[in-house]
Order: structure tokens, then sequence, then C-alpha cells
């Protein structure tokens, strides 16, 4: 370990800053950042072993998608992993990057017109950076009202300006849906770096960290109890995929893994527990509601921005409703 | 072969950002030979999203044919001459209030002028509609695409289908949306030595109207 430390302050103090190398001496985010190797590492293995055992072709197609879907993980763990050791700044770039692809396929679905062109260049260039500065300087009480407050008045409002009344409130309402889920919501997961813990400062990056971590995992643990012994389809209509046994596994293991970390967290691990099994329902919630709107534009996945995962919605389904929820619990028990 | 100029890639690079096209060849493999690709025209992203979708290979060889009426000034004569390398084309023809004999002789120009363009090895990008439409399906074509077809009856017609970019950058405005959008290159086609004006151009029509995805 002191040697790993030894490297790292070389590395990050060749950058001159001294947040990078506390954030590199931290060993609770040493050993969480060590502990997603291990799983990324794990889940590698597994996904070669069974890709040299399957038969069939169909089976083949389910490992050859798992592996795609692993490699992409590795991908991700690392954007995500580099950008918070980089710190505030980084995260904020990331999610309001994450943002603009996910309206930018969430729009791209929706039938909106050409006088809406003048409001979505708004709202991609002004409101979506507007709110990461908000997090940036921080700014809560703007942060928390912008969008549903200010934005919710003012996208009607151009839009009405422009003249063009068919199909009006489709219209509006769809781009309000898909501020709210994709800019809004999804810029609470960076802004749990605001809070103020008593006895947790300086650590907010773990609550971020346990927030993407849990969502995620109870994401893949669905799919995984899903496929060894799914049966019974929750809403086949809107989703074939989703079954009781792979939502019921998915959630109960997502919130042991949640209560096991509990000292990573500024939480017991009862409250741990709740708050994973929080984080897990709604990700299977804000998986539901994106599936029924795939579902109604005739699409399977969002776009094809990450390989074996369709696009960036259907990567951040599970944490667009969990986000707000999380960061509201987390400050009204725990921010004094 | 002059190199491609380094502004080209620059723009090409963002367009291809910005628009996030995704390519699909469904009637044909992107190959060096000479080609007239034809496209739908919804915006001025289309021929910069269709060039930068080619391999590079084919693109030091690939013009686009633009309207001179519109691109003559300044910085768009610029774009266009000096960095895309078009070939230019008088629209004047199609108005209507010209005499017909002049505007059969407009015409002869425009296609020789195509014709040289072309030359023995290169390829072009045409936009048959000959303006940019609302993006609501393919408009009529005019007969430019014929006439350049009957001349040069050995070279592939590729119809290539550009789909969402009227969203992303609509006639009139100034800045890009970036939205996702789709350009899909179909099965080449060919004139026949007996094909009439029409039946050529409804073809040709039906095999861009037909890489339409269905529900757009």
């Amino acid at each position: 370990m002191n040697r790993m430390n030894a490297i790292a302050n070389s590395i990050a103090g060749t950058m001159l800053s001294p947040g990078l190398v506390a954030r590199f001496r931290d060993p609770q985010l040493l050993w969480l950042f060590g502990g997603i190797l291990g799983l990324l590492v794990v889940a590698s293995v597994m996904g070669s072993m069974l890709s040299r055992f399957v038969r069939s072709d169909s089976a083949r197609a389910t490992v050859d998608n798992l592996n795609a879907r692993i490699r992409a993980w590795w991908t991700m763990s690392a954007i995500f992993l580099l950008t918070m050791v980089v710190g505030q700044v980084g995260s904020l770039f990331l999610f309001a990057l994450m943002s603009l692809l996910a309206l930018r396929e969430y729009i791209t679905l929706t039938p909106t017109r050409r006088a809406d062109h003048r409001t979505l260049l708004w709202t991609f260039f002004v409101v979506t950076p507007v709110q990461y500065y908000l997090i940036g300087i921080r700014w809560y009480g703007l942060f928390a009202i912008l969008i549903p407050v200010a934005v919710f008045a003012l996208i009607p409002t151009h839009i009405a300006l422009r003249g063009d009344t068919e199909h009006f409130l489709e219209r509006v309402a769809k781009i309000q849906f898909g501020i709210m889920i994709c800019v809004y919501c999804l810029s609470y997961a960076p802004a749990l770096l605001m809070l103020t813990i008593p006895g947790f400062e300086g650590k907010s990056p773990q609550l971020l960290l346990f927030l993407v971590l849990i969502a995620q995992m109870s994401d893949v643990l669905k799919y995984t109890w899903g496929k060894l012994i799914g049966r019974h389809q929750i809403v086949p209509g809107v989703s074939p995929n989703k079954t009781w046994e792979g939502f019921i596994g998915g959630v109960l293991s997502a919130t042991a893994i949640g209560a096991a970390l509990w000292r990573f967290t500024p939480f017991q691990p009862w409250p741990a527990a709740g708050l994973s099994l929080v984080i897990a329902l709604l990700g299977a919630a804000g998986g539901l509601v994106m599936s029924a709107i795939k579902r109604d534009a005739h699409v399977k996945d969002f776009g094809s921005l990450i390989e074996g995962h369709g696009g960036m919605l259907d990567r951040i389904d599970s944490i667009c409703f969990a986000a707000p929820v999380f960061f509201h619990i987390v400050r009204y028990y725990y921010v004094p | 072969m002059s190199a491609i100029h380094p502004l080209a890639c620059v723009i090409a690079a963002c367009a291809r950002g910005i628009s996030g096209v995704q390519v699909a060849w469904a009637g044909c493999r992107p190959e060096e030979r000479q080609r007239i690709y034809f496209a739908n025209h919804t915006s001025h992203l289309d021929f910069v999203v269709l060039w930068s979708a080619l391999p590079r290979s084919v693109r030091t060889r690939t013009h686009p044919v633009a309207a001179r009426d519109y691109w003559q000034r300044g910085i768009r004569a610029y774009l266009a001459k000096e960095v895309f390398r078009a070939v230019f084309v008088d629209r004047s023809s199609h108005s209507q209030q010209i005499s017909k004999e002049a505007s059969t002789a407009s015409a002869r120009r425009v296609i020789d002028d195509m014709s040289a363009a072309l030359g023995e090895s290169d390829s072009l990008i045409i936009f048959p509609e000959g303006t940019r439409g609302s993006g609501d399906g393919v408009g009529p074509f005019r007969s430019g695409i014929y006439h350049l077809a009957r001349k040069h009856p050995e070279v592939d017609l590729v119809p290539a289908y550009l789909e969402n970019l009227s969203r992303i950058l609509p006639k009139g405005e100034l800045l890009p949306v970036p939205l996702l959008s789709r350009l899909t290159f179909g099965e080449p086609i060919r004139i026949c030595s007996s094909e009439t004006k029409e039946a050529f151009l409804a073809r040709a029509h039906a095999a861009l109207e037909s890489l339409r995805r269905k529900g757009q």
C-alpha cells in the first residue's frame, strides 16, 4: 500500500494538486476502487469462461451480449472513477455530458416540430450547462427550482411565441418530461457533492459512488437473477425481460450489498440498507418507465452509444428517479 | 489527385459529432469506384454528413454539386469551392418564366459541367430535388439526374437516404440541435437503354423512398 501511495503521489504531484493527492491517500476510496476493479475482473473471467462453454446459437448470442456489456462496464467504470479522481469539476462535466447525450436520444425519439428548434437549442446549450454550473457554485436554492419552476414556465411561453399551435400541449409536455428526466433528475447525482455531513466532511464523493454503485449493481443483479431463474413477467406489455424473480432477487441483493458497504457511508447499517432498498426500487421504476417510453416509440434501445447497453438513457434509467429521492432523504436526515 | 482540405476534415468531424450519424450500407459496399450518390435534401448538413460517411480514399474523389446562385458569394463560396471542391451548376433553368429553348440550353450546360467534373474516375453527390425540403418525405426529382445518367450509363447511381437532419439543422436556422440521425445507402441503380425520362425518375425516386424506415 505504501508503494502504491508513493506512485500515486508522484503522478498526482506532477499535476500539483493537493486535492488529487488527498484523494489517492484516502484509504476508503482506494478500497472502493479496488472492489470495483475486483468485480470487473471476476465478471470478465466468468464471461470468457462462459463463451468457451456455450454451444447453442441463442446462448451464444446471450453470452456475446454479456461480454460486450462487461467490456463496456470496464470503460464506463474507468471514465466514472477517473472523473471522480479529478474532483468535482470532473464529475460535473461527466454528468453534464451524460445529460446532453441522454437528452439527444430522448428528443430524437420525440416528435418535435420546426417551431421547437430554438427552444431545444436553449434546452441543450443554456439550461443544461446552467443547471450543472449551479451545483459547481453550490447554489442549492436555485439548483432545486430552476427547471421545475423557471424553465417550466419558459418552455411553453417560448414555443407559444413561435406561433405554431399544432400538437402544442403534446410537444411542450414531451420536452418538459425529457428535461426533467435527463437534466434535472440526473443532475441530483453530482449534486450529492454539495452535501456536507458532520463527521463525513470531504467525503461526499463516496455518496455519489454509493448511489451509482447500488443503482447499477441492482440493474446488473436484476438482469442476472432474471436470466437465471426468471419465470413470471411483471408487465409483459411493457418489457418481456422484467420478471418478478429478477426484480426481487436484484432488489434484495443490492440492498444487502448496500448494507455491507455501510462503513463507506455516513449511515449506520440499517439506514444504509434502507437507502439501498429505496435506490434499487426507484431504479426498477426508472427502468420500467423508460421501457414504456421505448415501447411507445417502437424502438428497442435509445441509441447505440455504449456497446451492448443501448444508449445513454438505457444506462441512466436506474439513476434518474433514485438520485433526487436519495439526495433529499440524505439532505433531510443527515445535513443539519 | 489533390489532398483533402484540412478544414474539410474538421467540418466533417464536427458534422459527424453534431449529427451522431449512424451509417448503414444496406445495398452496396463503400468502394473506390466511380459513383453518383443521390440523396434527399433537407439541411445544410446533408452534404457534409454524407461526404464524411465515405471512406477517406473515396472522399478525395467525391465532389458535391452546388447551386451557383446560393453558394456564389463570401464564406459560402470559399467553403464550396476551396474546401469541398464543389461543382457549381445554375439552378435558373428550373424557374418557369424563361423560354423553353433557353431552359434546354441551360440544362445542357448543367449536365456538361457535371459530366466534366465526373471525368474518368471521380464521383458526385447530387440532390435531385434541387432544393431543401421540409423533411417529410422525398420531393419530386428534377430531370438533371436523368440526363446525367443518360450521358454516363456505365456509372452506378447510389441512393442515400438521410434521416432526421431536417430536425438537427432546419432550413433558415443557424445553430444545430445535436440530435441523432441516420444515413442509409441503398442498392445502386443504372439507366436502361430504352427507359423514358419519367420512368427513370420514378424508379430513382422509388429507390430513395424505399430506404425510409417504416413509421418515419
